[in-house]
């Protein structure tokens, strides 16, 4: 029997990075999806300079002191809720695709009658209570941000 | 391993990020909240002083093991994806050169921030 192997089945990737600015008709969840990987990738480098920057801990209280400085400004602070707010998103939309991806909140598969509903429209509503939490998170973190210190 | 399996540690990963981060979150980034509740002691969490109070106990230690490992395994297996899904001309080779190099990129990055995280805990302790 003849065997196609799975790579030369797979179209190839023409769009490249820019087809991550347009969802087509997959909609909110395709545009969650291109958010959830922007939010992981600058996370992902937040953290590799986080290492560094807490590392110098170790190297006594002037090292720290005068690291903390260098990251101290007021800009550096709105850059720090934008991390907050990105986290934010990508733990909640995160969880909603966990709960997706192991089955958890897709329901028990139905006949295909028309009117027809794709699996995405039946859990949309977990979908914004997700991102509402989300949102909760954001506001409760802006308010320890900018109005408690 | 099979990717798969690479996958769902990936998933597991975030599982434990999700608590762990919420914990870190919370003392750092939302302290005013937790004082004004009296859940945390009042004074600034980021002085030195007070670094060396959380670094002081077997808590925070693995907390802060447990946040780094499984955050640069998630963060970095998530980049690897993203890079192979983007290089789809990328020959069988070039997949395991590229990830081969975040591998090891990773692992010295952990490696370090162990290094980091016990020496401040010997530090404190000392």
């Amino acid at each position: 029997m003849k065997t196609v192997s799975l790579e030369k089945r797979t179209l190839p990737h023409r769009l490249g990075i820019g087809g991550w600015a347009y969802g087509g008709r997959y909609g909110l969840e395709r545009y969650l999806f291109i958010l959830h990987r922007i939010a992981g990738l600058s996370i992902l480098l937040y953290f590799i300079l986080h290492i560094f920057i807490t590392g110098q801990k170790i190297n006594g209280k002037q090292a720290w002191d005068a690291v903390m400085g260098s990251v101290g400004g007021t800009w550096f602070y709105i850059g720090e809720y934008l991390l907050f707010v990105a986290v934010a998103f990508h733990a909640m939309n995160g969880i909603r695709l966990i709960l997706s991806e192991f089955g958890w909140i897709l329901g028990k598969p139905k006949r295909p009658i028309y009117p027809y509903q794709s699996a995405n429209m039946r859990i949309r509503v977990f979908t914004w209570i997700m991102m509402i939490l989300a949102v909760i998170i954001m506001a409760v973190g802006g308010f320890d941000f900018f109005l408690m210190h | 391993m099979r990717d798969s399996m690479f996958w769902f540690w990936h998933l597991m990963a975030a599982i434990v990020i999700l608590i762990v981060l919420s914990i870190h979150f919370g003392v750092m980034h939302l302290e005013g909240i937790l004082q004004m509740f009296g859940i945390m002691s009042a004074g600034d969490v980021r002085s030195y002083a007070e670094v060396l109070v959380r670094a002081k106990t077997v808590a925070y230690l693995v907390i802060y093991l447990l946040l780094m490992w499984f955050a640069l395994y998630h963060g970095f297996y998530g980049l690897r994806s993203i890079i192979v899904e983007m290089s789809d001309k990328m020959s069988k080779a070039g997949e395991i050169v590229v990830g081969w190099s975040i591998f090891l990129f990773g692992l010295g990055l952990a490696i370090y921030g162990s290094y980091v995280i016990i020496a401040g805990f010997v530090l404190a302790n000392a």
